[in-house]
C-alpha cells in the first residue's frame, strides 16, 4: 500500500513540473498545463502525508536517524 | 473544535524551554533539511523577488549578489550559530537569561516576540492574497498601509486562526508539515520560473540573457523606488535572516541537532528559497508588469494564480503557512521567557492572535525589505553577546554567563551592548546615510567589543575566583 502511495506522490510531482517544461517547449497550451499542475497538486497532497512522516515514525523516533 | 480534541492536541507539548535537550530527543540532518527547506521557501519569497525587480537591480548584480550573500549566510549558520547551539543545547531565551539576566531578557523577548508576530503576519497577508481569489477579494496595492475591505480582514483572521492551531502543536508538527509540503512547493517555484520565461518570449539561451537583462532585471527602478546595487543584494541575502544566524534565534532550533554540522543543512533552504524562488518570483512579477502596465496591485496570490492556475495560488498559501508556523512558534518561546509559568500552548494562542491582527495591515508586505532588515538589526546585538560570552569569556578574562554566576537578574554589560549598538547603528544611518541593509555588519563587531570590555569590568575572572 505504501508503495502505491509513493508512486502516486511521484506522479503528483511529475505532473507539477513536466507540464511547465512542455509549455516552455510549446508542446502544450497554458490551460492544459494549469489543469495538469492542479491534478499533480492534489495527488501529492492526498498521498504524501501518509508516507513522508510515517516513514520516520516506522523507524522509531527521529533520534534513531543517522 | 471540541475541548477533548483541543486537549489532545496540546497535551503532549514539551519543548524543553528551560532545560537542555536530552540525548534521546536529538535529530539528524534530515530533519533540519526538511525544516529549513520549508521555512526558506516561503510566502515572503513571493514578495522579495518582485521587490528586487521594483528596485531596479540588474540581472548580473542579482545573480552574483545572491550567490555570494547566500554563501555568507550558510557560513554564518554553520560556523557561528550551530557550534554554540549543540554545545549548550538551550533555547536562545534561556541562554540569554543566564548571560544577561531575567530583567534584560524580558525586554529582549518582548521586542523579539513583536518582531516575529509582524513577520508571521506579513506571511499570513501574503497567503490571504491567494485565499481571497475565489471570493473576488479586492487586493492591496503597493501604496496600501491599511486594509481596503472588511473581507480582507475576515480572510486574514480566519487564516491566522488555523495557522495558530497548528503552531500550538509545537516543533514536531511544524517539522512534519514542512517535510510534507516542501518538495512540491520547491517544484512549483521552479515551474513558475519556467512558465514565466516562456510567457516573456524566452526560447533560447541568448534570448534568456537578453530578456533577463532588458525586461526582468533591467536596472531601472519603478517610480518612487530606490535603485539596488550588487551590495544591496549581497547584504540583503546575507542578513535577511540575521536574527536567525548571527542573532542566534536558531539556537532554539539547532539545539536539537546531533552535530554542529547540521547548521550547514540550511544551504538547501537558502539556495532554493533565496536564490531559485527569488529569481522565479521576480520573473512572475515581470510577466505581471508586462501584462498590466502601470498597475499598482501587489498580490502574490493573484500573480501566481494567473500564471500557474490553482497550483500557484495554493503554493502561495502553503508557502506563507510553512514560514508563519515556525515564526509563531518562536514568538511563543520568546514570550515564554517573560511568563514561564503560562503553558506554551496558551502563549502561542496569544501570539497567534496578535499576528493575525498585524496581518490585517498590507504595509507589512509592501515594506517587507525594510522590515526584514530592521527586525534582524534589532535582535542581532544579543546574538553577538552570546557569541562573545561563549568564545571570549576565558580568553579575555571575564566570567561567562555573568548573570547566572553572580546570581543577578540584571546584567549591565549585556543591556548596554544592545542599546549602545543600536545607538551606533542609528547614528551611522542618520549621520552618514548608511542604509539599513548595511548596518548589521559593523553593528555586530561593535556589540562584541562593547560586551567584552564591559564584562571585563563587571565580571573580571580574577575577582570571581578570589571570592
Amino acid at each position: 500500500m505504501k508503495g502505491l502511495l509513493k508512486i502516486a506522490s511521484v506522479i503528483g510531482l511529475v505532473l507539477s513540473i513536466v507540464p511547465p517544461v512542455l509549455f516552455f517547449l510549446g508542446q502544450i497550451e497554458l490551460d492544459s498545463m494549469k489543469l495538469c499542475m492542479g491534478i499533480g497538486m492534489l495527488a501529492w497532497m492526498v498521498t504524501a502525508p501518509f508516507w513522508i512522516n510515517r516513514q520516520q515514525e516506522d523507524r522509531g523516533p527521529e533520534t534513531e536517524e543517522n | 473544535m471540541s475541548s477533548k480534541l483541543f486537549k489532545k492536541i496540546v497535551a503532549e507539548t514539551n519543548e524543553y524551554e528551560r532545560t537542555p535537550i536530552p540525548d534521546n530527543q536529538l535529530k539528524g540532518n534530515k530533519s533540519f533539511l526538511g525544516m529549513y527547506a520549508g521555512e526558506h521557501t516561503a510566502g515572503t519569497e513571493f514578495v522579495i523577488g518582485p521587490l528586487f525587480v521594483a528596485h531596479g537591480v540588474s540581472a548580473g548584480d542579482l545573480v552574483l549578489g545572491l550567490l555570494l550573500g547566500n554563501l555568507l549566510a550558510v557560513l554564518s549558520w554553520g560556523l557561528i550559530t550551530a557550534p554554540i547551539a549543540t554545545a549548550k543545547r538551550m533555547t536562545l531565551y534561556y541562554q540569554l537569561e543566564r548571560i544577561a539576566g531575567k530583567q534584560v531578557v524580558r525586554w529582549y523577548n518582548l521586542v523579539n516576540a513583536l518582531m516575529f508576530c509582524f513577520l508571521a503576519g506579513s506571511m499570513i497577508a501574503v497567503s490571504a492574497t491567494a485565499v481571497g481569489i475565489p471570493f473576488n477579494l479586492e487586493m492591496p496595492t503597493l501604496n496600501d498601509w491599511l486594509p481596503r475591505t472588511p473581507g480582507w480582514i475576515v480572510t486574514v483572521l480566519l487564516m491566522g486562526a488555523v495557522i495558530t492551531l497548528v503552531a500550538i502543536q509545537g516543533y514536531n508538527q511544524v517539522s512534519k508539515f514542512a517535510n510534507v509540503m516542501s518538495p512540491w512547493m520547491i517544484l512549483i517555484f521552479i515551474a513558475a520560473g519556467i512558465v514565466g520565461l516562456a510567457q516573456l518570449g524566452v526560447g533560447s539561451a541568448e534570448s534568456l540573457i537578453s530578456v533577463a537583462k532588458e525586461v526582468i532585471w533591467n536596472g531601472v527602478p519603478l517610480p518612487g523606488m530606490s535603485r539596488f546595487t550588487i551590495w544591496h543584494i549581497i547584504f540583503f541575502a546575507w542578513f535577511c535572516n540575521m536574527a536567525m544566524h548571527i542573532g542566534m534565534s536558531d539556537l532554539t532550533i539547532l539545539r536539537y541537532a546531533k552535530s554542529w554540522t547540521s547548521g550547514f543543512s540550511v544551504f538547501a533552504g537558502v539556495y532554493l528559497g533565496h536564490f531559485v524562488a527569488w529569481i522565479a518570483s521576480g520573473i512572475l512579477y515581470a510577466v505581471f508588469l508586462q501584462a498590466n502596465t502601470g498597475s499598482q496591485e501587489f498580490a502574490p496570490g493573484q500573480i501566481a494564480y494567473q500564471t500557474l492556475g490553482i497550483a500557484g495560488a495554493v503554493c502561495v498559501i502553503i508557502a506563507g503557512w510553512t514560514t508563519a508556523n515556525p515564526t509563531i512558534y518562536r514568538a511563543g518561546l520568546a514570550l515564554q521567557g517573560i511568563f514561564p509559568k503560562v503553558p506554551t500552548w496558551k502563549i502561542t494562542a496569544i501570539v497567534g492572535g496578535i499576528t493575525s491582527l498585524a496581518a490585517c495591515f498590507p504595509a507589512l508586505v509592501m515594506k517587507l525589505l525594510d522590515f526584514v532588515a530592521l527586525y534582524g538589526l534589532l535582535l542581532m546585538p544579543m546574538g553577538a553577546v552570546i557569541f562573545a560570552d561563549f568564545y571570549f569569556a576565558d580568553k579575555m578574562g571575564f566570567r561567562s554567563e555573568g548573570a547566572l554566576n553572580s546570581k543577578s537578574d540584571f546584567s549591565w554589560p549585556a543591556l548596554l551592548s544592545w542599546v549602545l549598538t543600536l545607538g551606533f547603528c542609528l547614528a551611522l544611518n542618520f549621520s552618514y546615510g548608511v542604509e539599513i541593509f548595511f548596518l548589521g555588519l559593523p553593528g555586530w563587531f561593535v556589540a562584541v567589543a562593547i560586551f567584552v570590555v564591559l564584562s571585563r569590568m563587571k565580571y573580571p575572572l580574577t575577582n570571581f575566583l578570589a571570592k
